[in-house]
């Protein structure tokens, strides 16, 4: 046999090979390897390209060095940087880290340094459980639950003063069976299930107003604590105005096809049952106006800026937490305004113009409005900033997605159900 | 990160290189920093910690005290040593945890397994611990035993010798009642990478992979390629476990499965057949990491299986240009040409008959549309990637949708998925074009992201929407972003070349940002204005002219060297300027940059050429300046062009033709998009995304021309291996509709039934109406699906029959010939019909299901429907089938002569290509192939040789077609008979035995079906009219393997049953000898050398060492013939005959004459060189291999 093997490379038999979590200042503050030990130095390529790069979101997820490829994420100002040696499907590997660090959220809170070093053995456990020998195991939360205990305070007390530990007493039942979403045997007394449907507007609305693109990307986040084995059913007033839709696993894909409901068995707690998309063929409701000059001048080197916010179409709700962020080009050393309402900060480091204005009343419009001063020397800018806009409707769905019903099969109790609606700004832009 | 690492990067790489190439036990070192990597003579425990304290000095140049509180924050680590001094102390800290370890305290022991793992999570050395913790892998506490995992897994390779220690616990665990446990123990005890342990592995795996719970079959199929890596040489059995665990019916284990299977033995397409229809079925519910492996691995399947479903589409894109992409109009013609070409053939193939997908080709692209709604992005990646590879063109669109859902995800996500859409977008623009505004770009967006989009909107422009697309570009020019404006203005620039409409616009546009105040700005927009004006020059002038004046104020080398290059190559549109602008750049020139000052002696040899008058002495300037700058290149380039155009008594010929050589009309640059063509990667890959093959990459087939047979995929493979072996005589009712069901009979039989006592119309009746019940209780919907496909195929092609002959001009003889018996048959048809009714009636609710249940309605309608494709073939079958049936066997003479008339008729087509189709009969390949060499000792070889063919030589080595008992009495033994084959020269010629040991006559000995790789052919032998029992006949038939060992596939057919059977030649019979000299030998062999040569060292067997037995094992093993030897004195006289002969063999592969030259070079005690030089690579690799074997042996 073995005389056979003229030309064949053979090629390690993983999928990622090996996990480092970077923090922002580039040390490598946590390493993990499925198989054989990869050096540090490797991440001496990603630290060039991280460079170069200037801003850290500018990093390209995917590198390539002479021997391994490495594809990281940025999230919480870490860099999880995987390595691999072999074909794989990026994707595959991107959205794994990104679910590394769910679940890192999900357990701890949050996703930081600070938090990973202090739990660094249960995140080495987690890290044990979600991929065997390269290949994602269990990464379902619910799973991982079971193996592995999140950490709480008093559960900590409890295991200093007696050397208890965090891994789960009972084997992961949950793993064997159909649904590896959904624990068995769980009882609550109080019986509920809630629902927020949140839709984020995003939109781009050129100098004169008229709205160059705009969709929906909405969610629906379900917070579901039902005992036993409850089986789901929500429907919706109007079902067609869903364009493009993507479902938590647990899902029945042909009922929705077929009736347009859903239907599933939900896991226990805090899930994302579904995200939909609104394209911009449909028409989007808009719901704030932006009038807006900025403008600099060549002598006296100084500028001018007047924003005002008007509402459009809010059917009938009311504007919260309105914000406007305006990055400025780099020759503006300082802002120098007054606001009819809320107040504004301008950091000149970073050039972060941020109005934050709260409550939108619609008999006073907000405005903003003063002068700019400029860098002298430093011709001026060609291109004007855009502004970002960010606010909340509460209970308002603005594409008017709603929940017609929501039925519980399986179970005998009355469980209590409720729906929020929430519009936000997604990535809402004015152009200047 | 400072200066002083990125001075040491390489050095460091190379350190690193030797580091992995050294054995990894030096763990420690390799921790180090590697800037500090020199001074590494410190004592072996000091260094377990220096990495990290020294990597603080390192980041403390950038980060300040960032560090600092990082290691404050490791309380854990700081444990036992207090403070400052703790790295001095570490010594007695490990005693401290050994000590921890020790203690029978299981608090204790915890305590010290954390903090150890805290010391590898930070990328420590904790190996000298591994006696400590290694006697602690069977504590009863959980969480202390999964911390020892841990460890374990990670220094056991350090430690081979005290990782066996901790087996024996694993062993125990492995027969635990608890089904987690035994898997735990197995994933452990796999991911020990110890050599050692191998056959303990294996045989876990084996267990496990026949475990009872699926999750431990799922584990097993885990362990799978960790074996694989650590140990290759389990391939083999290994993939029997890979086997054995696709057959498993349980959504766990599948996706594991498969991903080991792509680890292992991904060209082992062939296990993939049988599990294809439930993989499809299964496929929804499999877990999303699954789902992504099964699907890509399902992609390449289906490339190798179906039909190209856009072969109609294309040559309808091809009449209409009015739909092509941009960049295909501007490409070179005579690869249109070429294609073209290719594409009427195919033209002509789909007009013999119209493309009908495959049921399983539909069946898949159904399954895999719901996932397009998954919440992981790489599941919508994978069946977006299969519907662009797989899908027809109209059905291609729905996967724009969720593509467009996805650039709301993680920039990384983004990143990813707008790289595929952009090279989706070349190939199929219309798919995204409703979705143009997503594309727009926001200020907040990477610049990466930015970059992305701008490459789809450019790639998504058309005559319609440009005005829109260049008014948001105008928008981004605006942007702060420079290395954005500066691909926009790219991007622009692509626009105007792709779209006449828009070319004056945009070169206006461009024009105007020549005033642009930003330097980089204007330097793009000049080179984008150079590449557009050299598309019509003459009409702007003015341009030049205005850019002429920009040499003043642009200072961006590449922007210079772009204006001179164009002054100079249409220096008549500006006669008055070029000059002047020279003399300003003869004064510049010292202090420019390299490209500027190629372009300034390039224009000065262009208005030498054209204007000599005005700027001889500025020319002659210019060279003398260049003749002494220090870069070489510049001085060649002068000392050249000095040569070529100032004419002197020295000069050559050349100099005539200057002006031709510098103001020959140069073609228009096609500005193209990066991503074009990218898509010979499988979309969503890592290679696809670098544009490079990533190591492992499986490449992405072509459509085969002719689907291979699509009866693999039927399921009841197994079952029907057993059964058929029990018939042993030919039934009359082999006619009956649906084989299967038939056997589903058998079972209840014991093996060896005397079929032929009852055989009769009793049992026909009795199987048809109990089958219809039993298989469709017994076995799953595919089984079902399957069967009621071959139904109504058989009816389909009844009753199309009529049409599809009056298409063939070569079946109208055979029409006449089948006229009466159809007729006759008339009878049978409706027996058959009532039959039919019968069952409709047992099972009504497969008749119902047509119109709701998804996975058998689509298989079945798509079945009926692929029938005319394949109706002719069919029916050529059943016609065959029923003369054989319906006439008596008494007048075989006149039937005999015609159908050798028509025999001839075909075969004096020239391009007569074998229709292929899907069979019908659940026979397959793998059965005849598993039988072949299953059955191989048993052959009978007392081969009879009828006068009529060559003899062939002793040597030949006869293998099994098919055998005694699965042919029902037929038994067919085929060897290579190593001559020529006369009516084509490229075919390899096969003789075949035929053996009736039946008690009954066999007729109509033909060949149908045939399945073949693309290029290869068949030359059937003429038909055998008669087999009587007991007799022996002998054929001849021709196979061109294109070089190939790929089996060619067929149906060999008797007036009752068709077998299924497949020829797989050795690579030795793929060539032919040639006699060659010596030295012409060594002149040939001198030319494939590099990767042509495959040398391998081998030892001779015992047996083996003369002279003689070596020839005659090479020859044996490869059709070859021996190169006379040195010592023959041809060449050489002087030199004695070396001590140790070399033997020589050369030959020709059959299909492209490539040469074969096969040298063994003997040495001292058997010990041999085998040298193998061919141009085809495969070809030489197995050659090599089957000659090894041979000599080994």
């Amino acid at each position: 046999m073995t005389p056979c093997r003229v030309n064949v490379k053979r090629w390690q038999a993983e999928m990622i090979h090996s996990l480092f979590v970077i923090n922002h200042l580039g040390d490598i503050f946590l390493e993990k390897h499925w198989k054989s030990v990869i050096s540090r130095s490797v991440c001496d390529y990603f630290f060039e390209a991280r460079e170069k790069a200037v801003d850290p979101e500018n990093v390209p997820p995917v590198l390539q060095t002479p021997h391994h490829y490495l594809i990281s994420i940025y999230r919480g100002k870490l860099f999880f940087l995987s390595v691999i040696q072999t074909e794989v499907p990026p994707l595959f590997v991107i959205e794994f880290l990104h679910r590394v660090a769910d679940t890192f959220q999900d357990y701890f809170g949050e996703c930081s340094e600070s938090v990973i070093s202090d739990n660094v053995v249960i995140v080495y456990e987690l890290l044990e459980e979600m991929l065997d020998n390269g290949f994602p195991l269990a990464t379902e939360s619910n799973v991982l639950k079971e193996m592995i205990r999140p950490p709480n305070i008093l559960r900590s007390v409890v295991n200093t003063l007696t050397g208890g530990s965090n891994v789960g007493e009972t084997l992961p039942q949950g793993q064997l069976s159909n649904i590896p979403w959904r624990r068995a045997g769980v009882k609550y007394t109080n019986n509920e299930a809630y629902f927020d449907v949140t839709e984020e507007i995003d939109a781009i609305v050129d100098k004169s107003g008229t709205t160059v693109s705009a969709e929906i990307q909405g969610v629906i986040e379900a917070c579901v604590k039902l005992s036993g084995m409850p089986d789901l059913t929500m429907s919706f007033m109007n079902p067609r105005l869903l364009d493009d839709v993507s479902f938590h696993p647990c899902v029945r894909f042909r009922r929705w096809e077929s009736e347009r409901v859903l239907s599933f068995i939900p896991p226990d707690g805090n899930f994302t049952l579904m995200t939909y998309h609104i394209s911009s063929q449909n028409l989007v409701a808009i719901p704030v106006y932006v009038k807006q000059s900025i403008s600099f001048f060549e002598a006296g080197s100084c500028g001018r800026l007047d924003i005002t916010i008007g509402p459009k179409q809010t059917m009938g709700k009311t504007v919260e937490d309105l914000k406007v962020t305006v990055h400025m080009p780099k020759a503006v050393l300082n802002a120098n305004l007054t606001a009819s309402q809320g107040n504004y900060t301008y950091d000149f480091t970073t050039k972060l113009l941020v109005w934050d204005i709260g409550k939108l009343n619609p008999q006073k419009l907000p405005n903003l409005r003063g002068s700019l001063s400029m860098q002298t020397g430093v011709p001026n800018p060609e291109e004007n900033p855009s502004l970002n806009i960010d606010l909340k409707i509460q209970q308002l769905a603005i594409s008017g997605l709603k929940v017609s019903r929501l039925d519980m099969y399986g179970e005998t109790y009355k469980p209590f159900k409720g729906v929020k609606y929430v519009t936000k700004a997604g990535k809402f832009q004015v152009r200047t | 990160m400072t200066a002083m690492q990125k001075l040491l990067q390489l050095p460091v790489n190379a350190v690193n290189m030797v580091k992995t190439v050294q054995s990894q036990v030096q763990g420690q070192e390799e921790d180090k920093s590697p800037v500090l990597t020199p001074d590494s003579g410190q004592q072996a425990w000091y260094s377990a910690l220096q990495p990290d304290e020294l990597r603080h000095l390192r980041s403390g140049g950038t980060g300040g005290g960032g560090g600092g509180d990082q290691e404050e924050r490791a309380p854990l680590e700081e444990g036992g040593g207090g403070g400052g001094g703790g790295f001095q102390t570490q010594p007695l800290r490990h005693d401290d945890l050994k000590e921890m370890l020790d203690s029978n305290k299981d608090s204790l022991k915890l305590e010290a397994m954390k903090r150890i793992v805290a010391m590898i999570a930070r990328g420590k050395n904790a190996s000298d611990l591994f006696p400590a913790v290694v006697k602690n892998v069977a504590c009863k506490n959980i969480e202390v035993k999964k911390l020892v995992y841990v460890y374990l897994v990670r220094y056991a390779e350090e430690q081979q010798d005290l990782a066996l220690l901790s087996i024996s616990t694993f062993q125990r665990g492995l027969k635990d009642p608890n089904q987690l446990i035994r898997a735990s123990a197995l994933r452990v005890l796999s991911s020990i990478r110890v050599t050692i342990i191998v056959p303990i592995m294996m045989l876990a795996i084996k267990e496990a992979a026949s475990d009872m719970s699926p999750y431990v079959r799922k584990t097993a199929a885990h362990a799978i390629p960790k074996l694989y890596s650590l140990d290759p040489e389990q391939k083999d059995q290994l993939i029997e476990v890979i086997e054995k665990l696709l057959a498993d019916k349980t959504t766990l284990v599948a996706g594991s499965v498969v991903m080991a299977f792509e680890e292992v033995c991904p060209e082992r397409i062939d296990l993939i057949h049988k599990n294809y229809r439930k993989l499809c079925n299964l496929l929804i519910d499999v877990e999303e990491w699954g789902q992504v492996v099964i699907i890509n691995m399902l992609t390449r399947y289906a490339r190798t299986q179906f039909l190209n479903p856009n072969i109609n589409e294309s040559l309808l894109e091809e009449g209409g240009s009015g739909d092509k992409t941009f960049y295909g109009s501007d490409e070179d013609e005579d690869e249109d040409e070429e294609e073209k070409e290719k594409k009427a053939e195919a033209a002509a193939m789909a007009k013999r008959k119209p493309y009908v997908m495959d049921p399983d080709h539909r069946l898949l692209l159904r399954n895999t549309k719901p996932l397009l709604q998954s919440r992981n992005a790489a599941v919508v990646m994978a069946v977006a990637q299969l519907y662009f590879h797989l899908a027809p063109k109209a059905e291609v669109g729905v996967i724009a949708k969720a593509l467009v859902r996805l650039l709301r995800s993680h920039s990384e996500v983004q990143y990813v998925v707008l790289q595929n859409v952009a090279t989706m977008s070349i190939k199929r623009r219309g798919m995204f074009e409703p979705y143009l505004k997503s594309f727009y770009i926001r200020s907040t967006d990477p610049t990466q992201i930015k970059v992305l989009k701008l490459e789809v909107l450019t790639n998504l422009a058309n005559e319609t929407n440009i005005s829109t697309i260049l008014r948001e570009f105008q928008t981004y020019i605006k942007s702060m972003d420079k290395d954005f404006v500066a691909a926009t203005i790219q991007a622009i620039g692509r626009c105007a070349t792709n779209i006449s409409e828009v070319r004056d616009t945009c070169l206006n546009g461009l024009v105007q940002l020549l005033s642009n105040r930003d330097e980089l700005v204007v330097a793009e927009s000049v080179v984008v204005i150079k590449k557009l004006l050299q598309m019509q020059p003459e009409k702007h002038s003015d341009i030049i002219k205005h850019m002429a004046k920009l040499t003043d104020n642009i200072q961006v080398p590449m922007a210079r060297a772009s204006i001179l290059w164009l002054i100079g190559e249409y220096c008549e549109h500006v006669p008055k300027i070029a000059p002047d602008v020279l003399r300003k750049m003869a004064k510049s020139f010292t202090n420019e940059e390299d490209i500027v000052k190629l372009q300034i002696i390039n224009l000065a040899a262009k208005l030498y050429l054209t204007n000599s008058k005005q700027t001889k002495l500025l020319t002659q300037y210019v060279l003398n300046l260049a003749k002494y700058d220090q870069n070489y290149d510049i001085r060649d380039r002068a000392r050249f062009i000095r040569q070529l155009i100032v004419p002197t008594e020295k000069s050559g010929a050349l100099s005539k033709y200057a002006k031709k050589l510098f103001l020959a009309l140069k073609p228009a640059p096609v500005l193209e998009s990066p991503f074009k063509d990218r898509d010979h990667f499988q979309l969503g890959s890592l290679s696809h995304l670098l544009n490079a093959k990533a190591g492992g990459y499986q490449e992405l087939p072509d459509w085969p021309e002719a689907a291979p047979d699509p009866s693999v995929r039927n399921v009841e493979v197994f079952t029907l291996l057993e059964r058929v072996t029990t018939l042993t005589s030919v039934p009359e009712w082999t006619k009956c509709s649906s084989r299967e069901k038939r056997k589903e009979k058998k079972v209840e039989k014991p093996f060896y039934t005397d079929s032929e006592g009852e055989s009769g119309p009793t049992e026909s009746a009795d199987s048809e109406s109990d089958s219809a019940s039993g298989s469709e209780s017994s076995s799953g919907s595919e089984e079902s699906g399957s069967g009621s496909e071959s139904e109504e195929s058989k009816e389909a092609s009844e009753s199309e029959e009529e049409e599809e002959e009056e298409e063939e001009e070569q079946k109208k003889k055979k029409k006449k010939d089948l006229k009466k018996p159809v007729q006759e048959s008339e009878s049978e048809q409706s027996s058959e019909e009532e039959e039919r009714k019968h069952q409709r009636k047992s099972k009504p609710r497969k008749s119902e299901s047509e119109s709701e249940s998804d996975e058998d309605e689509e298989s079945e309608s798509e079945s009926s429907q692929s029938e005319s494709e394949d109706s002719e073939s069919e029916a050529e079958v059943k016609k065959k089938k029923k003369t054989a049936e319906s006439k008596p066997p008494p007048k075989p003479l006149k039937k005999e002569s015609k159908k050798e008339k028509k025999e001839m008729s075909l075969l004096d087509l020239d391009d007569f290509e074998p229709a292929p189709s899907p069979q019908v009969t659940p026979v397959n390949t793998f059965l005849s192939n598993s039988l072949v060499t299953d059955l191989e000792g048993l052959s009978l070889s007392d081969s009879v040789l009828s006068p009529a063919t060559i003899a062939p030589s002793s040597a030949l080595k006869s293998y099994e077609l098919l055998h005694r008992i699965t042919g029902e009495g037929l038994s067919v033994e085929y060897c290579f008979s190593r001559q020529p084959f006369s009516p084509d020269a490229n075919m390899v010629a096969v003789q075949m035995q035929f053996t009736n040991s039946a008690s009954s006559d066999t007729k109509n000995l033909h060949i149908e079906d045939v399945k073949l790789q693309s290029g290869m052919r068949v030359k059937e032998f003429p038909e055998i009219e008669l087999l009587p029992a007991g007799e022996t006949a002998t054929a001849v038939m021709g196979i061109d393997f294109c070089d190939s060992t790929q089996a060619a596939n067929f149906q060999l057919c008797t007036h009752t049953r068709k077998f299924f059977v497949s020829i797989q030649p050795p690579v030795g019979e793929l060539m032919r000898p040639v006699f060659l000299t010596e030295n012409e030998f060594k002149k040939e062999q001198g030319q494939l050398m590099g990767m042509n040569e495959i040398t391998e060292k081998l030892t001779l067997d015992v047996k083996c060492r003369n002279e003689h037995a070596i020839v005659q094992r090479v020859t044996t093993a490869a059709n070859l013939s021996r190169v006379p030897c040195g010592s023959d004195k041809e060449c050489s006289p002087p030199v004695p005959p070396p001590d140790y002969p070399v033997h020589r063999f050369a030959g020709r592969t059959v299909t492209s004459g490539s040469l074969v030259l096969v040298t063994v070079a003997t040495k001292e005690e058997g010990a041999a060189q085998l040298t193998v030089n061919c141009e085809k690579m495969v070809i030489g690799t197995m050659l090599v291999k089957d000659i090894l074997q041979a000599l080994t042996q």
